[in-house]
């Protein structure tokens, strides 16, 4: 079973965490999600935690790697769903997710990617996908 | 009654099992979301460093009820590696301090989760990490 199903909607890729991640579920995550970005061109990606219980210092630095690599092959990232208790826990263990951009449910996550990519107001993609 | 529970370390797979362990206990004894969540994330942070840091990246988290004189709940996990030992104890405690590949807020971090941390260590003869958390 999948354990984080991307969907593309648009110029956005979805996607969801449904179970609790191991370490290298988190890295595959990284690697699915930069493969699907190359394959679709897509400007957007929406990553929905609301499923996840606990983010350590490990998966804390993989949402950062996930952001990072997004916005190397010309995506933004906005993370929607975080529980109060792991965004309480995320400060806590001094955690920063540097460049990763959050937004409370996927409707305000979704609308801050439309105005995050309309604000650089071009086309990255020569095909315009 | 003071329920215990072992789990042995060899693995990310056992990170996982450590810390769902530890979060049901806290469940158990009545811990809210986030407490549950500090007690996840800090069994999670301590059972990492034994499979990247220890020798052969293998130890033991040990989980239990605890009963306070004042009748208070509270949840005891005790990590335990025979790796090579942490030289010098205050500079891993020290924010931003790392050793390997972590991020440097792994110990002090997971102390911020915690009520009560105690480190037992020496080079050569592993390291033995014990946190607390009570009920409120």
């Amino acid at each position: 079973m999948a354990r984080f199903p991307v969907i593309r909607l648009g110029r956005l890729l979805i996607a969801t965490v449904l179970e609790e991640l191991r370490d290298s579920d988190a890295v595959d995550l990284r690697e699915e999600l930069s493969e699907a970005l190359e394959k679709t061109g897509a400007l957007g990606v929406l990553l929905d935690l609301s499923a996840v219980e606990m983010v350590d210092s490990f998966l804390g630095r993989l949402l950062g790697d996930v952001a990072l690599c997004a916005q190397l092959l010309g995506a933004h990232t906005v993370v929607v769903g975080l529980r109060p208790a792991v965004a309480i826990t995320l400060v806590e263990l001094g955690l920063q997710l540097k460049g990763v951009h959050t937004a409370l449910n996927p409707e305000k996550g979704s609308a801050l990617l439309r105005s995050l990519i309309a604000r650089d107001g071009h086309a990255k993609r020569p095909n315009g996908r | 009654m003071v329920v215990e529970a072992s789990v042995g370390i060899a693995g990310e797979d056992d990170i996982v099992a450590a810390r769902q362990l530890a979060r049901e206990t806290a469940k158990g004894l009545g811990f809210g979301m986030v407490d549950q969540a500090r007690i996840a994330t800090a069994v999670s942070e301590l059972t990492r460093n034994i499979v990247r840091y220890a020798t052969e990246g293998r130890g033991n988290a040990v989980i239990r009820t605890l009963s306070g004189p004042d009748g208070r709940r509270g949840i005891e996990v005790v990590v335990t590696d025979d790796g090579p030992g942490i030289a010098d104890v205050e500079q891993v405690m020290q924010e931003g301090f790392t050793s390997g590949n972590g991020l440097g807020m792994g110990l002090p971090g997971t102390r911020r989760l915690m009520d009560e941390m105690d480190i037992q260590t020496a080079l050569g003869s592993g390291t033995t990490i014990t946190i607390r958390r009570w009920r409120r």
